[in-house]
């Protein structure tokens, strides 16, 4: 690909438009630098007050001002982890579907039937949740779990409906065209010799994908499933409305919980002082796990279609 | 990887001649994933089919004419919801577009391949960022400062969202304008610059416009960086420095209230978000169809 360097933009013209969008671009820069920067110091408070022992603790009590981290930490991952469990498959076997077996015009449509999920607003997601999805959960899902595995911890308690498992049924929704979509595209990045060579083989059209696509794809497919994760991490309105907002640690998926973005968007608005600096620590925590999440997958995701623009 | 538990079993079946147990397994597994993609879809037509139902069975002209009823009353719309809501994308978009065209151009046509690589990596990043913290970051620098809620902070935290939007939506429709353009352009005599804005840009539009719906689509929605940025104000706009109510945070402080009536009115606004959510996404779908053939 062709394109001139920097270095020959000649007049003045050109000088103040290219430094113009330079300026731009360093803005988007700077709004990122800024969001670490005005989270740490506004955190600051309560960094000093509670040092380390916030990521431990497992208290939040405005009346006493005691204030820690793990409980929402601890929902966060579980619910998170949940949603992967029933995405990943689904997602990654549909990512299969479109490129592998489903003919053009079928693979078009799904997709963007696909993709139209992920552009209903998350607050919609949770009203719907909240009318239709929690009702099931709650019958049909969680009693047969309760009847069938009841033994375990992770099925005990109230069924309620609201709680972790609402929560990740919920976020495996939202992510599941997520994780579809840039699956999709990481396997169309495997060049077509990759496949015709194990055909030539004699594999069948499994083997072939089993053997020779989804090894080649693996970088990016675990990319893909990364940026679904942040995703979910960082969901807020749909968790919200199905979570339950308790303040607590338990492996019961039955039991109702809270997430880091749940637990800031409901006390936000009311907290003040070190409650609200708190929050601010919890917003920072949340900031810098999905920052790290998001840069493993985008460089997986990229490392692996850079191949198919490199071909191009 | 999904089927990792199968691993032993398959190998057995590949090493095997049996060629008809392959077969069969090669059907099933198809079929799987068959399964998955069609599993995707019909929850995603069950889930639009009940909102949109739903929806429009509690939408009518009150609904967009009428004012929030108080408390006890029945009745009553979200007028100045919407309205709040298009002034809202409206500032957002007067924000971003700017930034994340010029972001896009500055990629496409003027950054060296390195400098071009971080600012996309910036941009994914910030993609990413999730929607609360980038509400609380405005609050943060707006809000608490100035000690008021304000559609402007709101605007803000939806620009935030919507620049890397527009801004890898701009750059990779301009890539896709071949360069012997560009080269006839300044074969011509033209300076860079309006070679950019008046060759490149108009061979580009399609691909901008369609990047400029989606984030709109985008940011219609967002509620979390409205809870404390905008607030809500339920008797109208009354500023940019005043808070401002939002269809979104509308549909989410009715949708947990125990008033049938609110809820019943919190459906319809999810009806009319979702509408138009739905028509973008098959515009943008037409137009970039338009422009690949």
């Amino acid at each position: 690909m062709l394109k001139s360097n920097s270095r020959n933009v000649s007049g003045l013209g050109d000088f103040v438009f290219s430094r113009l969008t330079l300026i731009c671009s360093l803005v988007l820069i700077a709004i990122l630098v800024n969001i670490l920067v005005i989270l740490i110091i506004q955190a600051l408070p309560a960094i000093k007050e509670f040092g380390a022992a916030f990521l431990g603790s497992t208290t939040w009590n405005p009346v006493n001002d005691q204030y820690g981290a793990l409980p929402a930490i601890y929902g966060t991952l579980l619910s998170s982890f949940l949603a992967l469990i029933v995405a990943v498959p689904i997602s990654i076997g549909a990512a299969i579907f479109l490129t592998e077996i489903a003919p053009v015009w079928l693979s078009n449509i799904a997709s963007f039937v696909i993709e139209m999920l992920a552009a209903i607003p998350s607050v919609i997601i949770g009203l719907w949740a909240l009318f239709v999805l929690i009702p099931a959960v709650r019958d049909p899902i969680e009693k047969w779990l309760g009847n069938t595995l009841g033994a375990l911890p992770f099925f005990q308690g109230n069924q309620l409906g609201f709680g972790f498992l609402a929560a990740g049924i919920v976020l495996a929704l939202m992510i599941i065209p997520i994780i579809t979509a840039m699956s999709r595209d990481v396997l169309r990045a495997v060049p077509q010799a990759q496949r015709e060579a194990m055909l030539a083989l004699g594999a069948t059209r499994w083997e072939t994908i089993r053997k020779a696509v989804l090894p080649y794809g693996r970088s990016g497919l675990v990319g893909a499933v990364l940026l679904g994760l942040g995703r979910a991490m960082g969901e807020t309105m749909a968790v919200a409305m199905v979570i339950g907002n308790a303040y607590r640690i338990t492996p019961s998926l039955f039991s109702t919980g809270t997430t880091v973005p749940s637990k800031i968007a409901n006390e936000f608005g009311e907290a003040s002082g070190i409650q609200l600096s708190s929050l601010l620590e919890l917003a920072l925590i949340l900031f810098v796990i999905t920052l790290l999440v998001n840069i493993i997958a985008r460089l997986l995701v990229w490392r692996m279609t850079a191949v198919k623009t490199g071909k191009d | 990887m999904a089927h990792d538990g199968c691993k032993d079993w398959q190998r057995l079946i590949m090493y095997s001649s049996n060629l008809v147990a392959r077969k069969w397994f090669n059907r099933f597994m198809l079929g799987l994933c068959a399964l998955g993609a069609g599993l995707a879809i019909v929850f995603v037509c069950l889930m639009l089919g009940y909102i949109l139902i739903q929806g429009v069975s509690f939408f009518n002209l009150d609904f967009l004419t009428h004012t929030a009823a108080p408390i006890g009353q029945t009745g009553g719309g979200m007028r100045n919801e919407i309205i709040g809501t298009l002034i809202l994308v409206g500032l957002g978009s007067l924000i971003a577009v700017p930034l994340g065209m010029m972001t896009g151009i500055f990629l496409s046509e003027f950054a060296n391949p390195l400098v071009a690589s971080g600012v996309r990596f910036a941009a994914d990043i910030l993609a990413g960022v999730p929607s609360i913290v980038v509400g609380v970051f405005a609050y943060a620098i707006i809000v608490r400062p100035l000690h008021s809620y304000s559609a402007f902070s709101a605007g803000a935290a939806l620009a935030i969202i919507m620049i890397p939007i527009v801004a890898r939506t701009t750059e990779e429709s301009m890539r896709l304008v071949p360069n012997s353009l560009r080269e006839a352009a300044l074969a011509l005599g033209i300076t860079r610059w309006r070679s950019v804005l008046s060759v490149v840009i108009p061979g580009a539009i399609t691909g901008i416009a369609t990047g400029i719906m989606l984030g709109v689509a985008r940011i219609a929605g967002e509620t979390a960086p409205l809870i404390f940025t905008a607030f809500g104000n339920s008797f109208g706009f009354d500023g940019l420095g005043k808070p401002i109510g939002a269809l979104p945070l509308q549909i989410y402080r009715y949708a947990i209230s125990p008033y049938k009536d609110w809820q019943q009115q919190a459906w319809a606004a999810a009806f009319l978000l979702s509408l138009l959510v739905l028509v973008i996404s098959m515009a943008v779908r037409w137009l970039s169809r338009k422009r690949s053939s």
